[in-house]
């Protein structure tokens, strides 16, 4: 890379003009005057015009660049104030997000010694416990605990939430989750429970999954084990390190999406934000994409999705529909 | 790699359809920009001033734009490596002294042409993985002021805030960065995919 102001040839100095132009074009300098200089220049020669195209080419293609942050950026890369902010902004949601809603709710069957747990939509908390274990709570969730001296169990109400159970032979940690349970036997786990549908994925460790009802419907699952049920259906699979990885990207705030298709990555989004991405053309649905994004990050992903894949994205209120 | 007229369109009488500017435009950075990287090559292959060819490949570029503003190409790469060659003899036979070693290689030219691969479309993986590459490769601060303008979004002066510099360095470095980045994208990506 040259340094500005010395551009021995021809071509060096044609492309720092384009340069020039090309930054304050994106900078938003784009006034009447800046572009009647811009045009003048291009229809100067096709010299011009061509070295400004390619770079505004290569810039336009690197609008994709968004899709590839760093789940957790090196601190070192992080300016001070960011970092500052990040931890300052991590702290008031501490604060606000994790509602310790308290004995009122689920009164139908909670006791005294219960303690509802909930994020809101976006929300991202730590919950830890005497004995050692740590509960995360994805987006969106609800879970009520109670730990007491004789049992120790857990209700996922709805949402996901990671598991890192201190094992102890004679409490052992239990989590329900609608008509299902998963049963500690000293384990790291991720338990996610959508409306019909609940995932559970053993990182370490060993638990048991089982279907409260039918006795039949039990598993005992190995590190890298996934059960899906259903309320009928159930059924294992094995998944590598990294897709394991990828389905707790959400703990570093993190959406990794390999070979998802765009209506599965809005779903994803759409789990963990307000803002809305409503896909309303059934054709775009199955264009396949691949990327890493901060869970926040709708607008960066709109924006992504327009240049990238040159779709359509019209802001509607707080949401954005995409259209071919 | 003849260019032989096409037989169709409304421009069939005269051959070929002539195309307006930003048709020119259109086709340049779809049809000519992926095939730089094999450009840069026959040219580091067939010119021994390297500090050259960067003044070659415009001059190439000017010449070719021009040239498909008239009548669009049947095939752009038979029509870049044609322009390329003829641009080549024309710096040849104007300098004073004629040096040996450039002498046209008419093999590679054809060995160019032939090639299959640089201009097909990446794969969505494969192009994020080069542009990750590409950024990778970036000085430091450069590499900052691009992130922050283009994945965050950020105005010049929120940029100039966050990393503590002027404004006008902002601008330095993101007119630099965008340089560099046409630079790797469009003239060596083969380097970045041999070493990510």
């Amino acid at each position: 890379m040259s340094e500005a102001g010395h551009e021995p040839s021809r071509a060096g100095r044609i492309e720092a003009e384009a340069a020039a132009f090309l930054e304050r074009r994106i900078a938003g300098e784009a006034g009447e005057e800046e572009r009647a200089a811009l045009d003048a220049w291009l229809g100067q020669s096709w010299a011009h015009r061509s070295t400004y195209l390619r770079l505004d080419a290569a810039w336009r293609r690197t609008g994709r660049l968004a899709a590839l942050r760093r789940p957790t950026p090196d601190i070192a890369d992080v300016p001070r104030e960011r970092r500052v902010r990040a931890m300052a902004a991590k702290l008031a949601a501490a604060l606000a997000a994790i509602a310790v809603i308290g004995y009122g709710a689920f009164a139908y069957v909670s006791r005294p010694e219960d303690r509802v747990y909930a994020t809101p939509v976006g929300g991202h908390e730590m919950i830890a416990f005497a004995d050692g274990s740590h509960i995360e709570l994805s987006t969106d969730t609800v879970l009520r605990t109670r730990m007491t001296t004789r049992e120790r169990k857990v209700w996922l109400e709805k949402g996901e939430a990671y598991f890192q159970v201190r094992h102890d032979a004679s409490h052992p940690f239990m989590v329900i989750a609608g008509n299902h349970r998963v049963v500690d036997l000293g384990t790291k786990f991720l338990v996610r429970r959508d409306p019909g549908r609940l995932e559970v994925a053993l990182v370490e460790g060993r638990v048991r999954f089982e279907a409260q009802h039918s006795p039949s419907q039990s598993a005992l699952l190995r590190p890298g084990d996934v059960v899906t049920a259903t309320a009928s259906t159930m059924f294992v699979t094995r998944e590598t390190k990294a897709s394991l990885a990828r389905e707790l990207a959400w703990r570093h705030e993190t959406l990794v999406f390999d070979n998802m298709t765009l209506a599965d990555a809005a779903a994803e989004f759409n789990r963990y934000n307000q803002r809305k991405l409503i896909i309303a053309d059934p054709a775009v649905a199955e264009i396949t994409i691949v990327g890493k994004f901060r869970t926040r990050d709708v607008e960066p992903f709109a924006r992504v999705i327009r240049n990238v894949l040159g779709l359509k994205v019209v802001a509607k209120g707080d949401d954005f529909v995409i259209s071919r | 790699m003849d260019d032989r007229p096409q037989a169709t369109g409304e421009g069939a009488s005269l051959g070929r359809a002539a195309m307006n500017a930003s048709e020119v435009d259109d086709w340049f950075v779809r049809e000519v920009l992926p095939l730089e990287a094999a450009l840069m090559q026959f040219l580091h292959r067939n010119w021994r001033n390297k500090s050259e060819i960067a003044d070659l490949r415009q001059d190439i570029y000017e010449r070719l734009c021009e040239a498909a503003l008239g009548a669009r190409p049947h095939n752009t790469k038979a029509f870049l490596f044609t322009t390329a060659r003829n641009l080549l003899i024309d710096r040849v036979r104007g300098q004073r002294i004629i040096p040996i070693e450039a002498a046209i290689d008419w093999e590679t030219l054809n060995l160019a042409i032939d090639a299959p691969g640089p201009e097909r479309v990446l794969m969505a993986r494969e192009e994020l993985q080069l542009l990750q590459a590409a950024l990778d490769r970036l000085a430091p601060r450069c590499r900052e002021a691009i992130l922050l303008k283009q994945v965050e979004g950020l105005s010049r002066r929120e940029i100039a805030g966050r990393m503590g510099i002027g404004e006008e360095t902002v601008k330095m470095h993101l007119a630099n960065g965008m340089r560099a980045l046409a630079n790797i994208l469009y003239s060596d990506p083969e380097d970045l995919r041999r070493s990510p």
